[in-house]
């Protein structure tokens, strides 16, 4: 049966208002709310929580589950799913990412929106299943091969693991792109007390339907409905449109043009267009202490938080420590950090991996003040008391 | 006098505009293989906009592309799990899957496998050529023993995929292949495989004269269709001659392709199970649901 | 009486060679890309059997059905598996 989305229907499946959850769990009820109604998964420590959560919930507000047979049939069934009108995601980690990258290039190319959840284990390879990392930062900007442009959010508690999610099909509707939800292991299998937000609260966007005449319907161009918007309208499969969808380079009917400089780079340019136009609206950071800060931190996810007490224990010695914290770490808020570089003497760069954000930091910097990275592998948490060291404070 | 379809009216219907004349090159079976689709289609009578074709990359794969309906070209060997979620999203629209030897049987096994374990209501033409044709004529994984490719330049050794008889072991609930040759049988039998609930396979087996043919002494177009009539045998009389033939006979059709329906059975398919799964949780949730967490309000 | 869209073949022959009464053969002129369409030989037995146009890869053949009130022997065969479907 065809699913509609019930808001009575499911915050009775969710259950309390008030609950103490995983955050993987925080995720599936994020994707609920968000109005999901395909998830297709596949069992990887630490992300198989979602999908038990998913298989649990989903068939109870009407959607469909299904565990494919890899991570590969996974992705490829939540973009189909999602050609078919469906709002849908998938959750996995490290190695799973890696089996997906050819499709999340299809689902960019053919401008699909999807939701990718990462719980984050350590690398390479098989690594530390149990544990969490942020290892998969740069493969979310860079994993797949060609030019295009990613959006990852990181969420640094539960109540966060839900709202990003519920925030990540928003922009993947608005967008028609792909979005990573870069969770880690330390926060995906962390208990805390979430709040679910009422519906009045919310602002959920779906994806504008192509509703023009079908002769004067042009599948791969800038909307036809709204004015100065580089996405087109979604010709969801069933509705008569007829569109052929490619991976192949296209032109604007969606006829292959594989021998054609010119279409590919107007469709190229398009596609990466649409998200860096937006660059400022896509910035979604929280500031702490910043306006007198000799030193700040730049950090996200995890380790924002050992990061957020070292600078409390700071502060109360007297030093002037700052804090930065990006929510949406993709497209990365270069002029923000660029300011911020002016203003202070010196960055630090926590993060959960040899540095990866860090180079991205370092390059907005331009030589303004000194980058430092403080880099943490082996699948724990940084302890306030080492990043005390790098500000040169005793505890 | 009684309303005839004839070819040019399946041209205006079904074609999409400006796509054609096909890259196939000539004596191509893919054309074919699309000419009787469309016969199969009009005697259906199926509604174009609820039809949704998905392919992967090949040769056979660029078929969605003629069809005037909605169409999605996907990555090597994931079609089938791409039709997967389109069918999830919206049990009404009739899938039809375009695949070939090397997207289905070499890279897509896997897709390929529990698609029709699950017995998923899609329809799934593979187009057989015995070889990798739109890189140039690489060694695919059905090619016969001792044919010669790009990548097997010295004769292949390695025993060919025989993909009927494994959708057979997996339960699918309609299995056939055929040759392009004869155009009504294909026909009839495709119609059957479009109309059947659950897993639907068809394999064609196509010839490609410009990557198979020329390296394997079957360049002239006539012999390699030739080739095809004379070594393919009915499955019934396969299996006949197989139990209780002599020697001489068995010696004579062991090498042939067996063609025909191999299996036609009605199982249930997963979306109808899903359905049942679905209803019944409908009826439990009438039943006051005992709440498991104890929250402090 | 066959109708051959002229710029769609692709000069593989398969009409030729598969009709079963051996009606057709190589026209003189080529067309856009340079090999010749099929056209019906001067004295010929075409019985309507529509084998050309159902195995033409490009669907450049059709077969127009003259008017068959008159011998019943020469009735266009409907394919679907040599059933009739319809009566004439």
């Amino acid at each position: 049966m065809k699913y509609k989305r019930d808001p009575k229907r499911i915050r009775d499946v969710l259950g309390s208002k008030v609950q103490f959850i995983l955050g993987d769990m925080a995720c599936v009820y994020g994707g609920l709310i968000a109005g999901v109604s395909f998830f297709g998964g596949y069992p990887i420590t630490p992300a198989s929580e979602v999908a038990e959560g998913m298989a649990r919930m989903l068939p109870r507000v009407g959607g469909t589950y299904i565990q494919m047979e890899d991570e590969i049939g996974s992705i490829a069934a939540v973009i189909g799913a999602s050609w078919g009108g469906a709002k849908s995601m998938t959750a996995t980690s490290g190695p799973g990412f890696s089996l997906m990258m050819e499709n999340y290039g299809f689902a960019v190319m053919t401008e699909t929106p999807c939701v990718i959840v990462n719980v984050q284990r350590t690398g390479p390879s098989t690594g530390q299943p149990t544990l969490g990392a942020q290892g998969d930062m740069m493969q979310a900007r860079y994993g797949t091969h060609g030019d295009f442009e990613a959006i990852a959010l990181a969420p640094s508690t539960v109540q966060e693991c839900l709202d990003f999610t519920v925030e990540a099909f928003n922009l993947a509707e608005k967008y028609r792109n792909p979005v990573c939800v870069m969770a880690d292991g330390e926060i995906g299998h962390l208990r805390e007390r979430i709040v679910i937000p009422d519906e009045k609260d919310l602002n959920l966007i779906k994806r504008t339907q192509a509703t023009i005449a079908k002769d004067k319907y042009i599948p791969f161009t800038n909307s036809q409905t709204i004015k100065d918007c580089k996405v087109p309208d979604f010709p969801t499969f069933g509705t008569g449109y007829h569109t052929y969808v490619t991976g192949l380079t296209h032109n604007e009917k969606g006829f292959p043009a594989t021998d054609k400089q010119k279409d590919h780079e107007k469709l190229v340019k398009r596609i990466t267009s649409k998200i860096t136009d937006d660059a400022d609206k896509l910035e979604k950071v929280e500031k702490q202490n910043l306006d007198d800060a000799d030193i700040a931190f730049v950090t996200y996810g995890a380790s924002a938080r050992p990061a957020e007490t070292a600078m409390d224990i700071a502060r109360s010695k007297g030093k002037k420590i700052g804090l930065l914290r990006l929510k949406i770490v993709w497209p990365f808020p270069e002029k923000l950090v660029a300011n911020l570089a002016k203003n202070v003497d010196k960055i630090i760069v926590p993060e959960m991996n040899l540095g990866q954000i860090y180079h991205s930091v370092k390059e907005a910097a331009f030589g303004n003040c000194e980058v430092e990275l403080a880099p943490k592998i082996g699948g724990e948490m940084h302890l306030p008391d080492e990043l005390l060291k790098y500000l040169g404070v005793k505890n | 006098m009684v309303e005839v379809n004839t070819a040019e009216k399946l041209n205006k219907k079904f074609l999409r505009e400006g796509m054609w004349p096909t890259i196939f090159c000539n004596g191509c079976g893919h054309g074919v293989v699309l000419e009787y689709t469309f016969w199969a289609l009009e005697e259906l009578g199926w509604d174009m906009d609820k039809v949704v074709f998905a392919s992967g990359i090949g040769c056979s794969s660029r078929l969605p592309g003629y069809i005037n309906a909605d169409g999605l070209h996907t990555t090597h060997g994931r079609a089938i799990a791409f039709a997967t979620g389109i069918k999830a999203a919206n049990p009404d629209l009739k899938l039809v899957v375009f695949t070939g030897d090397g997207d289905c049987a070499g890279i897509g096994g896997n897709h390929f496998i529990h698609a029709a374990r699950r017995n998923i209501d899609m329809t799934v033409i593979m187009i057989n050529n015995f070889i990798y044709g739109m890189t140039g004529g690489q060694l695919a994984p059905t090619a016969p023993l001792g044919s010669i490719a790009t990548t097997a330049p010295y004769g292949n050794i390695e025993p060919p995929f025989d993909i009927c008889n494994l959708a057979k072991a997996l339960g699918a609930n309609y299995v056939a292949r055929w040759t392009v040759n004869h155009p009504y049988q294909p026909i009839k039998s495709l119609k059957s495989a479009l109309e059947k609930k659950g897993f639907s396979l068809v394999e064609f087996l196509a010839p490609c004269p410009t990557a198979f043919g020329r390296r394997n002494k079957l360049g002239d177009i006539k012999k390699h269709w030739e080739w095809y009539d004379n070594n393919s045998i009915l499955i019934e009389d396969y299996e006949r001659i197989m139990n209780y033939g002599t020697e001489k006979e068995k010696e004579s059709i062991k090498h042939m392709f067996p063609i025909g329906v191999f299996q036609d059975i009605e199982e249930p398919g997963f979306f109808e199970r899903y359905e049942n799964l679905l209803n019944r949780l409908m009826e439990k949730s009438k039943k006051p649901i005992v709440k498991k967490a104890v929250v402090r309000k | 009486m066959i109708e051959v869209k002229e710029d769609w073949c692709k000069g593989c022959n398969i009409c030729i060679e598969r009709c079963p009464v051996d009606a057709l053969e190589q026209s003189e002129t080529l067309n856009k890309r340079g090999v010749r369409p099929p056209k019906l030989k001067k004295n010929n037995e075409c019985n309507y059997c529509r084998l050309c146009e159902l195995l033409c890869p490009d669907m450049a053949i059709t077969v127009i059905p003259e008017d068959i009130n008159k011998d019943e022997k020469k009735s266009l065969l409907i394919p679907v598996g040599g059933r009739k479907q319809n009566e004439i």
